[in-house]
Order: structure tokens, then C-alpha cells, then sequence
């Protein structure tokens, strides 16, 4: 059991029950919103599944359950999946695809099955073949398993699995994988937040307003040692200032050269 | 100004966007706080602060085409 005091920039202190900071971090990571389930912070576990989840099943159904899997083929490096594991066990199938496949075996849960020269099923529809009789029964089948890599090599000349998903699904495989990352990331966010409890930042503005203030204060001079400093310069001001002088003064005082050769 | 560029803005594709800003912005903010009330005021805040970057980003792209 451990509690962690959290100060609040407009508040009381609060105290949150993190439990067992690592069993809460494993389990956020395992299903969104879990670990704080675990810990009892019921709100937050339900805007982190929510949330997360929604992200990522929505990503995953926009490219019809084809843009997460493993693959580490020549011309389909899928460094992608690294951020899309981040959400946790929903994104795990696809490693067990990825096994499954390795060695040309069939994926699990089958979702579209086509003849490599048939173009009529796209990756967007959901088919499977029930009569196989029309076909060439040597030919393999192309099958397109959820979250499982694309059949057979990745060709850059060559019309692939992977450029029929690309062609069939256009924007919504690229679309898909960005949501299914953005999944993972956040995840990766609730997965601290379990562990270590909510990053309360004090508010910007405010901070802000005190760094200035901290700075005007040691822009200004030291306090003066009992004024002696400032009579000293207001001594000195007066000194320096020129004297202003009154129409009256001016008659009264010597006059101008001019004036004398004048008079002579 | 590139008519398909703006008209690009008001495609379908552009709203994948909202969801997208909702989710990310009430994550944020439920990592940032505790309760409710300001998990929500911080979303808010991280929600228009995405937006204005994203709009930034747009008129940026616009300049770019209309001048390069």
C-alpha cells in the first residue's frame, strides 16, 4: 500500500491510494483503465477505457482489424506496432498472428479469403469463399487474418497483399494506424498515472506571474543602509542642477559687454 | 489558394480529427488531475490548445502553397 500527497495548486492537498504502484502499472497496461480500477479511482478508470479503447477499436475497425500486426519482412518493417503495443492486451493477438504465419500457415479468425488473381472480394469486405469448386484448387488462398501480417512477400513492383489493402482501404488503413499509435501512447500516459499518481502542474499563468516577480525583485538594488546612500545622491543632484534664474536676478547682476561700449 | 487544398479542409477526412482531440485532450487532463470538475477544465484547455496549434499548422500549409 502506498498513498501519495499530491499538492494542488487551488485546493487542499489530496491524497491519492495508489496501492500496489507496480501491480496498477502492469494491469493499465494490460487493459486500459484496469490498473485504476484496481486502485479504486473508478472515474478515471473509466475515462482511460473510454477513451483509449475507443481510440483503438475504432482505428482498428476503420481498417477493417488489418492495421496492427508484427512483421519485420524486407519493404514491411512494422516499427509502427512498437507504439500500438502500448495499449496492451488488445493489441496482443497480433504477436500470435505474427507466430502463426511465420512459416505460411493460416492465421486465426479468418476475415477475407481471395485467389491471388481474383480482384473481386476487396480487403474492405468481409468474404469468405464457399465455393471453392470455381477455383483453381491449386492456387493458394490468400487469407486475411485479424491483425495478422499481409500474405506472402511485399513486392514494390508487384501488386502484394499489402498494396490490395492499401488500394481497397485507401486512406482508412493509414488513418487507422495513426489512431491505434495514438492509442498506445496514451495508454503509456495512464500506465504513469497509475504508477505514480496524477502530474498536477501548478498553473502557467501563475507561474509565470511569479517568475516575473522573482525577476523584478533581483533587478532592483539592495535596500539603501539607513538612507545615508540617498541623501548623499540627492546632495549630489542638487549640486550638479542648473540654477534657474529670475527675471529680477538678470538686472541685478554685471552687465553685458555690449551694453557697456554703448554707453561710451 | 489551392481550391483543393481548402476544399480538403472541409472533406470527410478532416473529422477524423474530433474524435481524435477528445480523446487525446480528457486522457491529458485525467493525467494531470484527480477529480472531475478539473480533469474536465484541463481537457477543455488542452482541447483548444491542439486546435490552435492544428489551425497554425493549416495557415502555414496555406501561405506555403499560395507563395512557394
Amino acid at each position: 500500500m502506498s498513498t501519495v500527497n499530491i499538492k494542488q495548486p487551488d485546493g487542499p492537498d489530496i491524497q491519492v491510494n495508489l496501492r500496489e504502484p507496480y501491480i496498477a502499472a502492469i494491469l493499465a497496461w494490460l487493459w486500459p483503465g484496469a490498473g485504476h480500477f484496481y486502485q479504486r479511482r473508478f472515474t478515471k478508470a473509466f475515462i482511460f477505457m473510454v477513451c483509449i479503447l475507443g481510440t483503438y477499436f475504432y482505428g482498428l475497425g476503420l481498417a477493417r482489424g488489418r492495421c496492427v500486426y508484427v512483421s519485420w519482412k524486407e519493404n514491411d518493417k512494422r516499427w509502427q506496432y512498437a507504439f500500438q503495443v502500448g495499449v496492451g492486451a488488445p493489441a496482443l493477438p497480433a504477436i500470435i498472428q505474427s507466430v502463426k504465419t511465420k512459416n505460411g500457415g493460416d492465421p486465426f479468425f479468418v476475415i477475407a479469403e481471395r485467389w491471388p488473381k481474383d480482384s473481386a472480394i476487396g480487403a474492405d469486405q468481409f468474404a469468405i469463399i464457399k465455393d471453392r469448386s470455381k477455383y483453381d484448387t491449386n492456387e493458394p488462398i490468400i487469407k486475411d487474418g485479424l491483425m495478422a501480417p499481409p500474405f506472402g512477400k511485399v513486392e514494390l513492383n508487384n501488386i502484394d497483399t499489402l498494396g490490395a489493402w492499401h488500394r481497397d482501404l485507401q486512406h482508412k488503413f493509414e488513418i487507422g494506424t495513426l489512431f491505434t499509435i495514438i492509442a498506445g501512447v496514451l495508454n503509456l500516459l495512464a500506465v504513469y498515472d497509475a504508477f505514480a499518481g496524477p502530474a498536477i502542474m501548478r498553473d502557467e499563468k501563475k507561474k509565470k506571474r511569479r517568475s516575473r516577480a522573482e525577476k523584478r525583485k533581483d533587478d532592483e538594488p539592495p535596500p539603501d543602509d539607513d538612507g545615508k546612500e540617498a541623501e548623499l545622491k540627492q546632495k549630489e543632484d542638487k549640486e550638479t542642477e542648473p540654477v534657474k534664474k529670475s527675471p529680477g536676478a538678470q538686472k541685478k547682476g554685471p552687465k553685458p559687454r555690449s551694453q557697456k561700449r554703448k554707453r561710451k | 489558394m489551392d481550391e483543393l487544398l481548402l476544399g480538403s479542409i472541409f472533406d470527410a477526412r478532416f473529422w477524423y480529427a474530433v474524435p481524435m482531440i477528445i480523446a487525446i485532450s480528457l486522457v491529458y487532463g485525467a493525467t494531470r488531475h484527480e477529480y472531475v470538475p478539473q480533469i474536465l477544465k484541463q481537457s477543455v484547455k488542452a482541447g483548444i490548445w491542439v486546435v490552435m496549434f492544428m489551425a497554425v499548422i493549416l495557415v502555414l500549409i496555406l501561405v506555403a502553397d499560395r507563395f512557394i
